[in-house]
């Protein structure tokens, strides 16, 4: 069981970080998904899982999966699609500045920088 | 009580005073005006009230706790010194208040310089009677930052932008070797009360680190006090008006160094590093500065070296140590504010009238100026030395320290005293002789004649005192000179005779030879000024700073190039990496070991089966990517992968939410696939050879990656686990109302960071909406195979139609059980939005947007609000933020939590809208 999730974790973070690293801002907004996944799952399994039963105070259950990390991924998660609704028009952005052709993530933040005080220092 | 109220006044006033003024400023002039001197007189007006028990050698005591466990207290004291100090700020404030208002041209900003000066004001007046070290220090970089904006006040000058910068420079790096000083002290003494740290001398004398406590603070006194070699931002910041010169950096900001020493005095004096290192620098200054004065030409470059031999001065009789040498700084330092501001006021006027301050333009101003003139030799004798004002007594009491020193000592310092003595004679002698004798002027633009009737006031009441105190030191200044100089030694004062005549012994001797060879030496000044020429002006040090403060800037400009080349992609993976690096050093230091006692655990199907589907899904999205709708396919297969996960691991409400955010963001993400360019090949040349480069780092550092996670999922599921939720499962019933822990987690028991996240989410969808808000895109339109422009499917417009009451209902029924069973606001909020886009999808934007009568931003605005009102409403009834209470009503159970949780779903209903309608829009512009 561990092995396998592990190996879920592992894939999920390695293709994350690949597509991250990536010059197209497509290919950066599908790596952030997937390693919010990797993400999510790592900190549900903070809590450890096993045969139990969902945290439901109801009348004859057994033992409870811990309530305190699902609590926390649930709003991960929603965060997390307003991240990428953010980086997707943050993507888009720079598509309509930059000209069609280059979406190239390695241009994000390109510009001229900001010299300002340069001159006083000669 | 009352002395608490009036202490803490005397800080405050100023303070608030500066706001006040600022905003008169800029009705009248006059008000402005009236309003900084009131500041300054009512200060002088407390100071009144409070002297007498000061006189009777009580110590005033105010104090409020701030951050008791860090020491830092609101603590004042008021003592002797601390009189003393004040009266010279308020005093010569209220004069320079005036005289400033004459100074100052109709088009400067009075008000702005008001501001400005009375804010130092205030911090001047904290830093002297701040009873706690650490207050201390903040008052002191207080009056650092309003030097700067003193210096920089004329900011369109790039001369003074460059002084005011050297001023902030050295005086702020000062002030943090100061703060490391005075936490050691603290330290080292116990307490950072000042009255504690002032009982504890010998313990701090003993401790070890006092060497380098004492380098730190007197690098801070050192830098403030323009003391040698950091003395080179004092002419630079002459830049400033001279009403601000006068103030700050003659009477009182300078004086502040000096006034650190004096007030550690009886804790760090009396070793043999406090001796060497104080009097070493303090007479190097005296004997530099005293030298480089007579060279300015600009009279204003002139007061300001002789500011910093004087200095030199004070801060050598610090260092000397005998019994009456703090006596004689303290009167030092009265007795040069008075007459140097004076000075600073006549030079002002002179600039003022002439339009120069070039000594060698300016000749005979007698003939026009008479009165001013009789005022500034009055001042430039007391600052040369001469009997009957105020600079002898002072002169002569150093004189008589320096004489009887063992040793070497017993030779140099008086010859040391007596050089010095002779150059301040000569540049007090050039500045009457050049600006005031001679000739007339034949140079100047304009004749120069007497000031405005009151501008001249000011400097006669400090001329006035420079010679009453030279007549009639036993009665007029004595007693102030002797409380403060108690508080200095922190003893009773040796026997204090403030006589002119001592008789014919040394120190008389001194002085006539002192202004003998002073007049000789002005006499023969082409000499001096012939070697100088030689060797260069003397600013070799404020070169150096600047080539020091340009390399620094270089050098980090160059860094930041070296380490940040502008690309998101290379600070990522430096990032990664970065942590990689970190991750795997913390491993490798604990030992190395990644399973626990608990090991690995058997395969099972479901996780076994789960893994190979997200291999598949993975290896499709990271293969695939440039095939951007085949990627959304895998993508939308791990995110499936991702909502069994959570169903296995008994987690409802996380797969609903999983699932319902997955529609939304493959929508989100098609909208974007249609507004990116068409993918062209694979780049062709030099980048796709740079792009094949970095394949081999980006898999490393990927696998790197991927490896660590798992291995930290492995250790972490190998071990065993105490579950922190146990209060949580406890209360939910009781506390929360409801049987869905989780929801009743998000809802009340951690309800504040519900309320933060969706604040959060909504700023996103404002930022989108921002970001997007009248963006036109080229984006792609949808053609078929034939060419032909296509619309929505009709399969999915007939089908959406009918989903959409059911969708709603859906949510309906998932936010209301959401207490109790799987469900809440975020599902039920994904779900209304997703039923909503779904809409503008399947009929088109024009559709939707005709449709969509309510301004999103607004339900926004009032989702939020829902929530804030919802919390606020227990502290009505004295229960904390977002406490939440539950109970039956009518025999349905109500928890007020609900209502929390229905201003989340709306948040989230209108983000998800605001958010995907902007996308929407996008097209809609493209269509036309």
């Amino acid at each position: 069981m561990a092995l396998a999730l592990a190996s879920i974790v592992a894939m999920l973070v390695g293709g994350g970080v690949w597509l991250l690293l990536r010059p197209r801002s497509w290919s950066v907004v599908l790596g952030l998904t997937l390693l919010g996944y990797a993400v999510n799952l790592f900190i549900l399994l903070s809590g450890r899982i096993g045969s139990r039963q969902p945290p439901l105070l109801l009348e004859g259950a057994g033992p409870i999966a811990d309530p305190l990390p699902q609590a926390l991924v649930l709003t991960a998660i929603v965060i997390g699609l307003g991240m990428t609704a953010f980086l997707v028009a943050l993507a888009l952005r720079g598509v309509a500045s930059r000209g069609a052709d280059a979406d190239d993530a390695d241009r994000i933040g390109e510009g001229p920088i900001d010299h300002h005080d340069a001159g006083d220092a000669e | 009580m009352m002395s608490f109220t009036l202490l803490f006044g005397l800080v405050i006033l100023p303070f608030l005073a500066s706001q006040l003024v600022g905003l008169a400023g800029r009705g009248s002039r006059r008000g402005a005006a009236v309003a900084a001197g009131m500041a300054m007189l009512g200060g002088l007006l407390i100071l009144a009230s409070l002297a007498p028990a000061v006189f009777a050698g009580e110590v005033l005591v105010a104090s409020l706790p701030w951050l008791p466990e860090w020491g830092l207290d609101l603590s004042l004291r008021l003592d002797g010194l601390g009189l003393l100090i004040v009266l010279l700020i308020d005093g010569i404030g209220l004069l320079i208040v005036l005289y400033a208002y004459y100074y100052m041209d109709d088009d400067d900003k009075l008000g702005r310089f008001y501001l400005y000066l009375l804010a130092f004001a205030g911090g001047m007046v904290g830093l002297v009677l701040a009873e706690n070290l650490l207050l201390m220090l903040l008052f002191w970089e207080i009056t650092s930052l309003t030097s700067f904006l003193l210096v920089a006040y004329k900011f369109k000058d790039r001369e003074a932008r460059i002084a005011a910068r050297m001023a902030l420079g050295v005086t702020g790096a000062g002030g943090l070797a100061l703060m490391a000083g005075l936490i050691l002290l603290g330290q080292m003494a116990g307490s950072f009360a000042l009255s504690d740290v002032l009982l504890a001398g010998d313990a701090v004398r003993a401790d070890p680190r006092y060497p380098l406590m004492l380098v730190l603070v007197l690098l801070g006194a050192f830098t403030k006090s323009a003391q040698f070699p950091f003395h080179f931002w004092l002419p630079g910041a002459m830049a400033a008006p001279t009403p601000a010169s006068a103030y700050l950096h003659s009477a009182t900001m300078v004086k502040a160094g000096v006034f650190l020493l004096a007030r550690l005095y009886p804790v760090l004096s009396g070793t043999e590093m406090w001796f060497y290192l104080v009097s070493g620098v303090g007479a190097t200054t005296f004997l530099y500065g005293a030298f480089f004065a007579l060279l300015r030409h600009d009279f204003k470059g002139l007061l300001a070296y002789s500011t910093i031999s004087h200095l030199g001065l004070i801060v050598l009789l610090l260092g000397l140590s005998t019994p009456m040498a703090p006596v004689a700084a303290v009167f030092h330092i009265i007795n040069h504010a008075v007459f140097k501001a004076s000075l600073f006021m006549v030079a002002g006027i002179v600039d003022h009238e002439a339009g120069t301050r070039d000594m060698r333009r300016l000749s005979g101003l007698r003939r026009t100026m008479p009165r001013t003139t009789t005022l500034a030799v009055l001042a430039a004798g007391a600052m040369a030395g001469v009997p009957f004002l105020n600079g002898f007594l002072s002169k002569e009491m150093f004189f008589a320290e320096t004489v009887g020193l063992p040793g070497a000592l017993s030779w140099l310092m008086p010859v040391i005293a007596t050089i010095g003595g002779v150059l301040a004679v000569g540049y007090s002698a050039r500045f009457i002789a050049d600006v005031f004798l001679g000739p007339p002027p034949t140079t100047l633009d304009r004749i120069p004649h007497e000031p405005p009737r009151f501008m001249r006031v000011p400097v006669e009441i400090l001329v006035g005192i420079v010679v009453v105190v030279g007549l009639l030191p036993q009665l007029s200044v004595k007693p102030l000179l002797a409380i403060a100089s108690t508080a200095v030694l922190g003893a009773p004062v040796p026997r204090l005779d403030l006589a002119i005549w001592h008789g014919f012994n040394l120190p008389l001797i001194m002085s006539i030879v002192a202004l003998g060879g002073g007049l000789y030496y002005f006499w023969r000044r082409d000499v001096v000024f012939s070697i100088a020429d030689r060797f260069g002006d003397g600013i070799s040090s404020r070169v150096a700073f600047e080539r020091f403060y340009n390399g620094l800037a270089i050098g980090s400009r160059a860094l930041l190039a070296a380490v940040d080349a502008v690309s998101l992609r290379q600070n990522l993976a430096l990032f990664l990496l970065f942590t990689l690096v970190l991750g795997l050093g913390a491993w490798w230091a604990a030992g190395g070991a990644v399973l626990g006692p608990l090991g690995v655990g058997a395969i099972d199907v479901a996780t076994a089966s789960a893994a190979a589907v997200m291999l598949a899904a993975v290896a499709g999205v990271v293969l695939l990517h440039r095939r951007r709708l085949v990627a959304l396919v895998a993508l939308s297969l791990a995110g499936i992968v991702m909502a069994l996960l959570f169903v296995w691991a008994a987690a409802p409400d996380l797969a609903l939410t999983q699932l319902s955010v997955e529609v939304a963001s493959i929508i989100l993400l098609l909208l974007m696939i249609r507004f990116l360019p068409s993918d062209a090949a694979a780049e062709s040349g030099a980048s796709a050879r740079r792009e094949a480069a970095r394949r081999l780092p980006d898999a490393a550092i990927a696998l790197g990656a991927g490896a660590g996670a798992g291995a930290l999922v492995l250790a972490m599921l190998s071990r065993p686990f105490d579950t922190i939720s146990a209060w949580h499962i406890a209360n939910s019933v009781e506390g929360g109302g409801g049987t869905n822990i989780v929801n009743v987690i998000l809802v009340d028991f951690r309800g504040f960071d519900t309320l933060g996240e969706v604040a959060v989410l909504g700023m996103a969808a404002l930022g989108i909406q921002a970001m997007l808000g009248g963006l036109v895109l080229p984006g792609r339109p949808a053609r078929g195979a034939d060419g032909r422009a296509l619309s929505p499917p009709v399969m999915l417009r007939m089908l959406v139609q009918p989903l959409l009451p059911l969708l709603l209902a859906a949510a309906v029924f998932i936010f209301l059980r959401g207490h109790n069973m799987p469900g809440g606001g975020f599902v039920a909020g994904l779900i209304v939005a997703v039923a909503l886009v779904m809409q503008f999808v399947a009929r088109g934007i024009a559709f939707a947007e005709a449709r969509l009568r309510q301004d999103m931003t607004r339900v926004l605005g009032v989702g939020l609000a829902i929530c804030l009102v919802t919390g606020l409403v227990p502290l009505a009834f004295e229960k904390p933020f977002l406490t939440s209470a539950h109970g039956y009503l009518a025999g349905v159970h109500l928890a007020s939590a609900a209502l929390f949780d229905l201003g989340i779903m709306i948040v989230v209903v209108a983000s998800l809208v605001l958010a995907l309608v902007s996308l929407g829009r996008l097209s809609q512009a493209g269509a036309r």
